[in-house]
């Protein structure tokens, strides 16, 4: 499978987005460039304030901002827009319900920055605290879509975002929809819950699994909290193999243990695997050295289907790696910071 | 100067005694409370809300509105405390007070000035009220939730930012405890202000020395403030916080970026016998009857 590769989705997109939209400014941690917001720095030099790298204070402007009725959308790595600045974003943005834009960039695993640059907890975290709207981009047409359904929120928002060369695999013509599950394929053997990257990685295994007789309910997930979209409990209650939850986070309080709560409080009673990281940290390596080692790609998917479905189903390597598209994971793909 | 600049003096003298006065009363019938607090910041903000700051007057003082929950997403009809500094409008000036432990002395302030009921702080600190003894933002005279301190410098500057954006000619006030200059949070805020050119930031520090644990030489040291103010392109002015028309001075300084008021204060003015209570001065709990019976005796004195 071969999707179109966009170069910079967000870039350009964002800025034709906030043309008409006064309100919207742009703060900035020294990742400017980084985040895909020079050009919209440039577009728009009085709606953009560079912050330096203070994220506490940041989010505390943004606060003020808010207030008095603009829309500040905070662009920096995932990483730094929760972790030193939580009680910040927490007492300042989330507890007031203030329309805050946290857009964040390399999330998970996506950096080679290592240890200090990777948000492998930040679902859990931003779950936890109430107010908070979360969004997880799984391709081009969603990291330009997400931005209306943001808009539209009353309250706080974070944006585990996609830059760089971004696989377009959802039409342009199906945008990013609120708490709305896409529904990739149905089946009745295994339940599939998967969310940004892991959407594209888990998309490579799925039709070896089907000609090897596997049926499988693929859900793409891009609302990470609310979490209620009645779609996800159908599905859930459809497989009779098993459950599989795939993330680029760890499996502790992100997507798969949201699914486990929607299991429980449901009745739903099925084996639940979950892929992510498991309880680890990681280190500074390409996104595909580190999917491999801490088995969040296609190859670990099958491993676990063959657990759920109690049968060997013989795909090797070779036939994974003909599924990927042409560009996704080859040098030219490698991160930068 | 002027005898309408004396008048106004008097009666920042006569708002500030009468919120020693009511917080000593409400600590004596409590059996607690935040009262050096009071003896340092009196005039302090006396003169913010009788003097410097430009607001509309509310009409008849308000009675504090019942505690109706959190804010939420999407429309609510959450209430901040703001409503206590009358309408909010473009000429008119803010203020965020960041230390929210000040509460019962900033209450104590809105009661003097006209803006909270006086039987207001009947409320204080009792279950489903918003005149709590942290305040928060639906708690009178307070409209940022401020109680994990340092954040409000940096949230009144997004405020600050806002307004210069609009043009608008009020100013920004906040508020701050000296304690608050130990946080990282406070000098990002400090770098960010200068950098962003908010020259309609005003801050008024009430400078006490004093902190949880004790005097904060022993704590942990920041001085010398002023020179760490300054050194971040700030205009810093150095005074007695307790000479009111120096106050009043200070505050009508024009300045092209911001500026902070440092107040300088003793913990116990008003009150010698908090002395007694040193090193520690932070929270008042009386540790005897006979204790009690010494603050009351002052109190009447007070009310002489």
């Amino acid at each position: 499978m071969s999707y179109e590769i966009v170069a910079r989705p967000h870039q350009q997109n964002f800025i034709d987005w906030a043309k008409d939209k006064p309100e919207v400014l742009v703060l900035s941690a020294d990742l400017t460039n980084s985040c895909e917001v020079g050009k919209w720095r440039d577009t728009y030099p009085d709606r953009f304030f560079s912050m330096g790298m203070a994220e506490q204070n940041m989010m505390g402007m943004a606060a003020g901002l808010a207030r008095e009725g603009f829309e500040p959308w905070l662009h920096t790595f995932s990483v730094f827009l929760y972790r030193r600045p939580l009680d910040q974003l927490q007492m300042s943005i989330a507890y007031p319900a203030l329309k805050v834009r946290l857009v964040g960039f390399l999330p998970g695993i996506m950096t080679p920055g290592g240890v200090t640059h990777q948000a492998i907890e930040d679902i859990a975290i931003l779950r936890a605290i109430p107010n908070m709207t979360i969004f997880e981009v799984g391709d081009a047409t969603e990291a330009q879509s997400v931005l209306d359904v943001a808009h539209d929120v009353q309250g706080p928002v974070y944006i585990r975002m996609l830059r760089g060369e971004v696989s377009r695999i959802f039409p342009v013509t199906e945008p990013f929809v609120f708490n709305r599950a896409r529904v990739l394929s149905t089946g009745t053997d295994i339940t599939l819950i998967t969310s940004g990257i892991a959407t594209e990685e888990a998309l490579r295994a799925v039709p070896l699994l089907q000609a090897r007789g596997v049926s499988v309910t693929h859900l793409h997930v891009s609302t990470l909290k609310p979490f209620t979209d009645p779609a996800v409990v159908a599905a859930l209650k459809s497989a009779q193999a098993g459950v599989i939850t795939m993330e680029n986070h760890s499996i502790i309080g992100g997507l798969g243990s949201a699914v486990a709560e929607v299991m429980a409080e449901n009745g739903i009673s099925a084996p639940l695997q979950r892929i992510g990281l498991k309880d680890t940290y990681a280190h500074g390596a390409s996104q595909k050295f580190l999917m491999a080692e801490y088995e969040l790609d296609a190859a670990a998917l099958v491993k676990r289907v063959e657990v759920a479905v109690g049968r060997k189903l013989d795909i090797d390597e070779s036939e994974l790696q003909e599924q990927r598209s042409i560009n996704v994971h080859s040098s030219a793909k490698v991160e930068a910071l | 100067m002027s005898e309408n600049g004396l008048e106004v003096v008097r009666e920042i003298e006569k708002v500030a005694h009468g919120i020693r006065r009511r917080v000593l009363q409400h600590t004596i019938s409590n059996n607690g409370g935040y009262m050096s607090q009071a003896c340092s910041a009196a005039e302090l903000l006396s003169s913010l809300y009788v003097g410097i700051l430009k607001f509309s007057a509310v009409g008849q003082p308000i009675d504090p509105p019942s505690f109706i929950g959190v804010p939420a997403v999407g429309p609510h009809t959450y209430q901040t405390g703001a409503q206590f500094h009358g309408e909010k409008r473009a000429d008119l000036d803010r203020l965020i007070s960041s230390p929210a432990h000040y509460a019962l002395v900033i209450y104590a302030a809105l009661i003097e000035t006209g803006r909270l009921r006086e039987d207001g702080l009947e409320h204080f600190n009792r279950d489903g009220s918003t005149v709590e003894m942290i305040g928060a933002e639906h708690s009178p005279g307070f409209e940022t939730t401020t109680g994990s301190l340092a954040q409000a410098l940096s949230q009144a500057s997004g405020i600050a930012l806002a307004r210069k954006i609009r043009g608008e000619s009020g100013r920004t006030w906040v508020f701050m405890s000296d304690g608050e200059f130990q946080e990282g949070q406070t000098y990002e805020a400090l770098q960010a202000a200068r950098f962003h050119g908010l020259s309609n930031l005003r801050v008024i520090v009430d400078v006490n020395r004093a902190q949880c644990d004790g005097p904060m030489d022993t704590v942990m040291n920041i001085e010398p403030l002023p020179d760490r103010i300054k050194a971040f392109g700030w205009e810093v002015s150095v005074i007695d916080g307790h000479d009111i028309a120096g106050i009043l001075a200070a505050s009508e300084k024009k300045t092209d970026v911001p500026h902070m008021i440092l107040c300088y204060t003793d913990p116990v003015r008003g009150l010698p016998i908090l002395a007694n209570r040193a090193p520690v001065l932070h929270y008042l709990r009386f540790t005897s009857a006979d204790e009690r019976a010494q603050y009351e005796m002052a109190y009447q004195e007070m009310t002489k």
